[in-house]
């Protein structure tokens, strides 16, 4: 009779992906009640919450981020079939989006190159480093386009994928705050703004705020993983240009 | 049945866009394509079926919980972060911020210009 201790439990469940699935979701459920209970105050974004719950888990079990990822693979896989259903909203939205289609191409091309030009400027100002710089640049688009666009611009995919998901946080906590400051209350323009500078994770927030913000924020992330990928890689050689001279 | 039927067909959807980027070889993600070839395909057929609009309702809902996993991984590049982490966070918030104050203020002057407002309850007069 041999009694399996804890910790040959604990041995069996950290090479499972259960683990890291469970812990995931009972994070996010967590979290959720949390910015249910504040009222669905921004500040109490449940993707930062759970995340930092996660962190502090990990760190104190000893568990690595790939152990983890096991499990928290299963939750990211479905960010590609939710990116394709993003299509629905859309189309729910297509009368308003024919009639506002000449607006939301300059919106969007004027965005993506402010999010890139400022991302690379500040942080040359501030002395960050290169590789720093051609992280930040693609930051606001959604993950897997900047990684891929991180790589041939000479910056690190992996730290630009958190940089990613930081900038789409930074969009969902302050977005609502900002556009009430600047005035700007139309819904249209409100997830125009929100799509472009914090793709997905602005999104998610955006459809909280109402559905038409969140499927405009949709079209906003998608068109401009498609102009992101077009103009960084140039702007970055046009920017190397004028600095070095 | 219906919610399997709508999320096999968005994961169509997906392979298809995947396969097609490859194929192409375009600089985008092929959910970003697979997006665009659903919107096309409901815009042919003129409504949303039902299972698609289940299945597509109940992953948007909880759009945010899918980020959770890729935002963990934060704490491999600690080190990093912790090395340059002013010109990290100071360029991050300030770039985040003016983009989005650009684009939502050109958003809101270019539709001025370019739409007339045609739907009953649009009262945006100054």
């Amino acid at each position: 009779m041999n009694e399996p201790g804890l910790k040959d439990i604990w041995v069996y469940l950290s090479a499972s992906p259960l683990l890291g699935l469970t812990l995931t979701l009972v994070a996010y459920g967590l979290a959720y009640r949390l910015y249910l209970r504040t009222s669905s105050n921004p500040l109490a974004n449940p993707v930062v919450t759970s995340v930092a719950m996660l962190i502090v888990v990990l760190l104190v079990t000893g568990t690595s981020y790939s152990e983890y990822f096991e499990g928290g693979q299963f939750v990211h896989f479905l960010l590609g079939p939710a990116t394709v259903a993003l299509a629905v909203p859309l189309y729910q939205q297509f009368s308003r989006l024919r009639q506002l289609w000449l607006p939301i191409t300059i919106s969007l091309v004027c965005g993506v190159v402010i999010a890139a030009g400022s991302s690379i400027g500040l942080a040359w100002l501030l002395g960050g480093s290169p590789e720093i710089q051609m992280s930040l640049a693609p930051k606001s688009a959604t993950a897997p386009v900047a990684m891929g666009i991180s790589e041939k611009i000479g910056g690190l995919p992996s730290l630009t994928a958190v940089l990613v998901v930081v900038t789409g946080i930074t969009g969902a906590v302050l977005g609502t705050k900002l556009f009430e400051w600047i005035g700007v209350k139309d819904d249209t323009a409100k997830g125009i703004a929100m799509g472009v500078a914090a793709h997905g994770i602005g999104t998610a927030r955006a459809f909280q705020v109402s559905p038409r913000m969140g499927a405009f924020s949709g079209l906003a992330m998608a068109l401009s993983a498609f102009a992101t990928a077009l103009a960084v890689p140039w702007l970055v050689d046009l920017m190397l240009f004028m600095a070095g001279g | 049945m219906s919610f399997l039927n709508g999320i096999t067909l968005l994961l169509v959807y997906q392979l298809v866009g995947e396969v097609a980027v490859r194929l192409a070889g375009l600089p985008i993600p092929g959910p970003v394509l697979g997006m665009v070839l659903l919107f096309l395909t409901l815009l042919v057929r003129g409504q949303v079926p039902a299972s698609v609009d289940q299945a597509a309702s109940s992953l948007l809902s909880h759009l945010s919980l899918l980020f959770v996993p890729a935002g963990v991984g934060m704490m491999v590049h600690f080190g990093r972060i912790a090395e340059e982490w002013l010109p990290i966070t100071l360029a991050l918030l300030l770039s985040t911020v003016i983009t989005m104050v650009a684009t939502a203020l050109i958003m809101q002057v270019t539709s001025r210009w370019f739409a007339r407002p045609l739907e009953s309850g649009g009262q945006s007069d100054e």
